[in-house]
């Protein structure tokens, strides 16, 4: 059991941000995000592109906003629960909650924020007849362990880095790979679609394009699927089935939570981004209140209110004020200081 | 510059007559996003990167539309629900050419 003072499910700028304020409250934060990395749609959409709208950066790339929140939050140690999703929530008598996810990592705190940004990054599913029948038995989204494609027959789908990279990884291991994708070209990297051309050479990938898978075959598990190549179908057997049209994001779980949902977002009072239930707040992308504007600068706007209340809740009665950074420098929970430096008065001397 | 006109169709089959300025840089997501045709969450999840197929459209009218770039095209080329008429909303940049364009938002995938 993991035991902080505020569990923050959402790695993404608001959450990393919402650690520093947190901290400067002498405040602990955990954070749970679905993605393998911090940074959410800034290191997994567009960690290359810029953003010109961050206060004092006339422009800065997406994954080094994500790199210099990290380097701002280090002093105050955030833990952090990546790759996993958090899908339940219980508050107990006492007011603490336990957010558990669907690996079954379970966290306990008095405060819960939710900065999940548009949801928890789901893999696209193409849609296909018996798709849910076979998923987790020929049919993966995800490759966790690439050993068990050892000496397999494998198809994937997909024309972007993922759907490259595997099959070049696969093919490396012996695994008998077909790609198909609906156009010749691919999107991946340069360096990517030149080795899987070399590995085509080969007769080490099979590459169909222009083409598309249309069916799947099988009756308790996948045998095989249909694809439509120049307009011709064609049948191949396969082991496993492995579409790769990268992720897209889904409120998930979240949805049933009890909390009041509006417009595929969280309603939150706007006093401190508190949502209907007393404890769990909503910041950034994932809420909604009259006038809200999906931007990474209100979501910081949002986090330091939030964080406000968090402190009134963990510590009921306990007196605080407002303190700037200049004046008060920062104690990092590793034990560092950072504080302006003092003035020097020197005298002139006759 | 004046305002056009547009006829959308919205994912329940549902079609509007909108005006949409020429002059504030809008394009069709946009466009769609400020009259609440499709709810939010549902289109424009990617912010316009043509980096998500959310707000794929079908041009029903035969307007000039802007050639597509590589980025449209390869996003295009793994969406979901596609046709000869498939555009990215956020791809087309609402100007006078526009007036009278007609679309229909391609469902949820």
């Amino acid at each position: 059991m993991i035991k902080t003072d505020i569990i923050i499910i959402g790695a993404g700028p608001t959450g990393l941000f919402t650690v520093f304020e947190a901290g400067l409250l002498k405040l602990k934060c955990h954070l749970i995000d679905a993605l393998a990395q911090p940074g959410g749609q800034c290191s997994e959409i567009y960690p290359k592109k810029p953003i010109y709208d961050i206060p004092a950066y006339p422009e800065i790339l997406a994954g080094d906003l994500t790199d210099k929140l990290l380097e701002q939050i280090k002093q105050f140690e955030p833990g952090f629960t990546l790759g996993e999703r958090a899908e339940k929530i219980i508050k107990d008598h006492d007011g603490i909650f336990t957010v558990t996810t669907n690996k079954g990592t379970q966290h306990q705190a008095p405060v819960v924020a939710i900065a999940g940004g548009l949801g928890s990054f789901e893999p696209r599913k193409p849609q296909l007849e018996k798709l849910e029948l076979f998923e987790d038995n020929g049919i993966e989204y995800i490759i966790k362990d690439p050993e068990i494609y050892r000496n397999k027959k494998v198809v994937i789908a997909g024309g972007g880095d993922s759907a490259l990279d595997w099959s070049i990884f696969l093919a490396n291991i012996n695994t008998d790979v077909t790609l198909v994708h609906r156009r010749n070209e691919f999107r991946g990297a340069l360096d990517s679609v030149e080795k899987a051309r070399e590995l085509k050479n080969q007769n080490k990938i099979k590459i169909i394009t222009p083409a598309e898978i249309i069916k799947l075959n099988g009756n308790s598990s996948l045998e095989s699927v249909t694809i439509s190549h120049n307009g011709n179908e064609e049948i191949i057997e396969v082991d496993h089935f492995i579409p790769l049209f990268g992720l897209s994001p889904k409120l998930g779980p979240i949805a049933n939570w009890d909390l009041e949902i509006e417009k595929n977002a969280i309603k939150v009072d706007t006093y401190d981004y508190q949502t209907n239930i007393p404890g769990i707040f909503a910041i950034g992308d994932v809420n909604t209140y009259p006038g809200k504007l999906k931007l990474i600068l209100c979501g910081f706007h949002e986090a330091t209110l939030m964080c406000q209340s968090a402190y009134k809740i963990i510590n009921p009665g306990k007196k605080y004020v407002l303190k700037y950074t200049t004046v008060s420098g920062i104690d990092g929970f590793d034990g560092s200081r950072k504080e302006a430096p003092k003035a020097v008065v020197q005298a002139i001397n006759e | 510059m004046s305002d056009v006109k547009l006829k959308i169709t919205d994912r329940h089959g549902v079609t509007h007559d909108i005006l949409a300025p020429t002059d504030m840089a809008m394009n069709l997501m946009e466009v769609i996003r400020s009259y609440e045709l499709a709810p939010e969450g549902t289109i424009g999840i990617c912010g316009g990167m043509a980096m998500c197929a959310s707000c794929q459209c079908y041009i029903t009218s035969d307007h000039n539309l802007p050639e597509m770039e590589d980025e449209e095209e390869a996003m295009l080329s793994e969406a979901f629900n596609i046709t000869d008429r498939s555009r990215l909303g956020c791809q087309i940049s609402i100007n006078e050419n526009m007036n009278g364009l007609e679309a229909t938002i391609a469902p949820e995938e």
